[in-house]
């Protein structure tokens, strides 16, 4: 096996790696190498095909981990089913499911505990909303000094159109008692020893009756796919991926603040405005990870690109928590200068909002860089914040070209 | 080759998409990952992967020394509660420190 991922990877030599993907409409290179190298050391990763998707970036097989290549970002505002991103915390990934049998559970401080299939479900008023989906750790691999964790590049993100039922809907049918304070979701996903603690998350029970978060049995108009939470999985609009949970099977309704490792331990940022400490440094204090930070990206030239010199247009995706995208700007000499990019068209305002924008490149290297601000005044910073855990990295992108 | 692996793709969406009363399934691909050779490396073997594959500790960033692997093991058996025996833990951790 060693000798065969020697051999890929020689015969790939020509295309290995996004630096040597010169255009970001050509992916077949990279699905012809198998293998590709992520621009952060130990950044080597094989592209895998798993049922119901394309060749996606392997980070982990068990539990599997699956990265997309960002070129697939170019390919459209909504991120294609087979090409989402897939991130399980415990390798006992449900692997047979019968939809007939599938019951999401409601209890705990309800009137009435609620035991629903999958036809109940879709029987109740359905909802639409376009929105990111963003893993903690995304862009991990960049954080400088590195940091443990899944080494990921950009692509553990996805923006899709969501079907399925406000969690209000159900909480309200269910009845919430009086006393109630935050709501736990579990899925069928379970740890590979029964010490190990199950991933369960909760909410705020006023977030969780915001009417915004929802039950979702479709993405992009289909059934979910089986790694993105078949039959149905939490939709939690503007929040990070860490509370999306999959295979969703119980909603619990507390009287008290969750108090799971998931919750407690795991997934917490420093409780400060910038989410950082000092590189190296321990924060005081921790809060559980809420909102996206506001992000943008250049799609349709990757980084190490040799492009043409002269006009050029340049194309992308902004996004951020939930207060939508004001402006996108960019620069194509690293920073100094910066032209306003044309927002296109508004799918609300937790989707990613494509963005163009004309630029001329002289000829040599350029650095050409993207930054969002959000409708809350919100935009990026020039350098990355740090925090031990790696997670909300959204600094200004810088894609290094040379045109000529 | 590209259009055999659209044909794969596709019975896959259908097997998940496709109305009945059986259960449906699922298989995932093989796990081909393995340890770096180097002293130590059956502990590493016999332990860690138990839980999860090779490739949790590949693709960690490279260097990182000793402190960063002790934590990684420690987290793994208190936080985890990998059943891992103090021998073998520190077998581990001597190994992952001088292997990545």
């Amino acid at each position: 096996m060693f000798d065969r991922r020697r051999m890929l990877k020689s015969a790939g030599g020509m295309a290995l790696g996004f630096s040597g993907l010169a255009i970001a409409g050509s992916p077949l290179k990279a699905f012809a190498a198998e293998t590709v190298t992520l621009p952060f050391a130990n950044g080597e990763r094989k592209l895998v095909q798993y049922p119901g998707k394309r060749p996606l970036i392997q980070l982990t097989a068990r539990p599997p981990q699956l990265e997309t290549p960002f070129s697939v970002f170019d390919e459209g505002v909504l991120t294609p089913n087979d090409a989402f991103f897939v991130r399980y915390h415990l390798a006992g990934v449900p692997l047979s499911i019968d939809p007939a049998a599938y019951k999401i559970e409601v209890k705990g401080k309800v009137d009435t505990p609620l035991s629903l299939s999958l036809d109940d479900l879709k029987k109740m008023d359905a909802v639409e909303i376009v929105a990111v989906h963003q893993c903690s750790g995304n862009s991990r691999g960049f954080v400088d000094p590195r940091v443990a964790g899944g080494q990921l590049a950009n692509g553990a993100m996805g923006n899709a159109k969501w079907k399925g039922v406000p969690l209000k809907a159900l909480l309200d049918k269910a009845g919430v008692q009086a006393g109630a304070v935050q709501v736990s979701f579990d899925g069928l996903d379970k740890p590979v020893i029964p010490a190990t603690p199950d991933f369960v998350k909760a909410l705020e029970i006023d977030h969780a009756r915001d009417g915004e978060v929802m039950l979702a049995y479709q993405m992009n108009g289909e059934d979910l796919p089986w790694l993105n939470g078949f039959p149905v999985r939490l939709v939690v609009p503007g929040r990070f991926g860490t509370y999306w949970v999959k295979h969703l099977a119980t909603i619990t309704v507390l009287d008290q603040p969750f108090d799971g490792f998931w919750m407690k331990s795991a997934y917490r940022i420093p409780d400060n405005d910038c989410a950082c400490v000092e590189a190296g440094a321990k924060p005081d204090k921790t809060k559980p990870i809420g909102r996206f930070n506001v992000r943008s990206f250049v799609t349709n030239v990757l980084d190490g690109a040799k492009v043409k010199a002269g006009d050029a247009e340049l194309r992308g995706i902004a996004f951020d928590g939930g207060n939508g995208i004001k402006s996108v700007e960019t620069s194509v000499d690293g920073g100094k200068t910066w032209a306003p990019a044309k927002l296109g068209e508004d799918l609300g305002k937790y989707s990613f909002r494509q963005w163009t924008s004309k630029a001329t490149l002289p000829s040599g290297e350029a650095t050409i860089m993207v930054r969002a601000t959000s409708n809350g005044g919100e935009t990026q910073p020039t350098s990355a914040r740090w925090n031990p855990p790696g997670y909300m990295r959204n600094a200004v992108e810088a894609t290094r070209v040379t045109a000529a | 080759m590209r259009h055999f692996t659209i044909a794969l793709g596709l019975v896959g969406v259908l097997a998940a998409g496709a109305a009945s009363a059986e259960p449906k399934t699922y298989q995932l691909p093989d796990e081909t990952a393995e340890f770096k050779q180097g002293p130590g490396v059956e502990a590493a073997q016999d332990n860690c992967m138990s839980c999860h594959s090779a490739d949790y500790i590949n693709a960690q960033p490279p260097k990182k020394g000793r402190a960063f692997w002790e934590a990684e093991v420690t987290k793994m058996i208190h936080t985890y509660k990998a059943p891992i025996e103090e021998t073998d833990a520190k077998a581990i951790v001597d190994y992952l420190e001088k292997t990545y």
